[in-house]
């Protein structure tokens, strides 16, 4: 598609304008994802609390999520007098497009991924990270108690379990060799006896992919961690102060978040686009339905957590993500690291590596 | 921390057992009304927005002699009354200021010929304040309008009064 944009406009522009298109290709799906996911979300949780939930707007209320929109945009937004403007209005912002970048290297089928980058889960893990300058941004920015707090509990929050994920993604990384997404996704194919497609069926990364969920909730604000927006304590935390646009952009960009946690998962442990037999006939249902699927069956999995559970205290979301899941994330590294070693080839046949 | 208590945490055996728990009230059938759609039965007792009756033949019930002004606890209701020309006395004001109004019941109560009652209607919000100061025209046009549902509230409910 590239070289017809090129052959068309030239050079620069063509390659700008194929990729303005994939970019959008991406963009408006995820987005109606999000839209469906807030909608879903409201519907299992009703659900579980025996209520009927949005029911009204269209059929089963499935545009429920488009007229909350609409009147959010419809409404004014106020900057508060004693607010920081310029850093006010970019915390929004900064938090949106992270939460959309972050999709760029999401493979949905085989070959179908916007940017195939080598390093594609350094890629995710480093813009994951900067999410939280967003949260922060506007935690100072509002200059008011509630979101300062909210904003600071968030950005130690993230720090404290980004430490863990990051030891869980490098056991995943150690199986697959590979930094690629759509690597992992293929080493994952048949890697239990030849019969199962996915880490979470290996016995030595289970643990870890029920960690990454915890993780993964936590980074994602959810219950129950979502102590920086707490809404007995803080009111919203760091969304206090924002109205309008400005808050909505932060609402779509933690769904856009947590619908991307919903698919780094399936990628990481679950076989990505690949069914989860190895068995020829599945294969004829395409990869990215295989995908679709794995995504909604992780965010029921999300949104019946966040039903369940109620909210950490604060000091013991800090005892767990550093006396819990740091020492045990890191001695699994060593024992992952260590079965690789001693009882396969991988680090044999690995690319630099020392001759024992 | 016990060994026994470690392993249970460990194995997240409370949060499988929490979301078992919430994935059963998942399939249960649901307890919500679809309220504007769908509402719930009323009492015949049940006390909601005011009315004042008339006899059959359209004269109006009440008599003006302001025992519902009296008792009323929030002081919601101001009467003023004349003779009327035939020399029958009536009432020329009958205000009821709904949002003083506690809704206790004790003007219909007090009423000796059944004028003022509290109908089954609750869905008289306004927008603004001024619209919630009934006068006797809105009190009647009230009665007129729910004397049917009134009238069969007051037969059930009789046996018990």
């Amino acid at each position: 598609m590239t070289s017809w944009f090129q052959a068309q406009l030239g050079e620069g522009l063509g390659w700008f304008a194929a990729n303005l298109l994939l970019i959008l290709a991406i963009i408006l799906p995820v987005m109606l994802g999000v839209a469906m996911a807030v909608y879903a979300d409201r519907k299992i949780w009703a659900a579980m609390q025996m209520r009927k939930g949005p029911n009204v707007v269209g059929p089963f209320g499935l545009f429920q999520t488009f007229a909350d929109a609409a009147k959010l945009f419809l409404k004014e937004t106020i900057i508060p007098a004693s607010a920081s403007r310029e850093v006010f209005l970019l915390a929004p912002m900064i938090s949106f497009v992270l939460a959309l970048a972050i999709w760029a290297v999401m493979p949905f089928d085989a070959g179908l991924v916007l940017a195939d980058l080598n390093v594609g889960l350094l890629y995710v893990f480093a813009i994951s990270s900067m999410g939280v300058y967003g949260i922060i941004m506007s935690g100072w920015a509002s200059n008011s108690k509630y979101p300062f707090l909210g904003g600071l509990r968030s950005a130690a929050q993230m720090v404290s379990y980004e430490v863990s994920m990051g030891f869980i993604l490098v056991a995943v990384m150690l199986y697959a060799q590979s930094l690629n997404l759509s690597d992992i996704v293929l080493a994952q194919k048949g890697n239990v006896l030849g019969l199962l497609n996915g880490n979470i069926f290996n016995p030595l990364l289970f643990p870890m992919a029920i960690m990454f969920f915890i993780t993964a909730l936590a980074e994602t604000n959810r219950p129950p961690f979502d102590l920086p927006e707490a809404e007995a304590e803080l009111v919203a935390g760091y969304q206090v102060e924002y109205s309008s646009m400005s808050f909505a952009l932060f609402f779509l960009g933690e769904y856009a978040n947590i619908l991307f946690m919903c698919a780094l998962i399936p990628v990481l442990f679950l076989g990505g686009w690949l069914p989860p037999l190895d068995w020829a006939p599945l294969y004829i249902i395409p990869g990215f339905v295989w995908m679709l699927l794995k995504m909604a069956v992780m965010f029921f999995i999300f949104a019946w957590v966040k039903a369940t559970v109620p909210r950490y205290r604060y000091d013991q979301l800090m005892r767990l993500g550093w006396k819990v899941f740091l020492p045990l994330s890191l001695a699994w590294v060593v024992i992952v690291s260590g079965y690789l070693m001693f009882f396969t080839d991988k680090f044999a046949t690995a690319p630099g590596s020392l001759a024992l | 921390m016990s060994v026994l208590q470690t392993a249970k945490s460990l194995l997240l055996l409370e949060f499988i057992s929490g979301m078992a728990l919430t994935l059963k009230y998942f399939f249960r059938p649901k307890a919500t009304l679809n309220y504007p759609y769908e509402k719930g039965p009323l009492s015949p007792r049940f006390r909601g927005e005011h009315a004042l009756r008339r006899y059959p033949n359209g004269e109006e019930r009440c008599i003006a002699c302001k025992l519902c002004e009296a008792i009323c606890p929030a002081l919601a209701i101001t009467i003023e009354a004349e003779p009327r020309a035939d020399g029958s006395r009536r009432t020329t004001r009958y205000d009821i200021d709904m949002t003083k109004c506690i809704y206790c019941g004790l003007c219909q109560e007090a009423c000796p010929v059944d004028a003022i009652v509290e109908g089954p209607n609750f869905e008289f919000a306004t927008e603004t304040r001024a619209e919630l100061i009934y006068d006797k025209g809105k009190l009647l046009a009230n009665g007129d309008k729910w004397e049917r549902a009134i009238a069969a509230n007051l037969a059930a409910d009789a046996p018990f009064r």
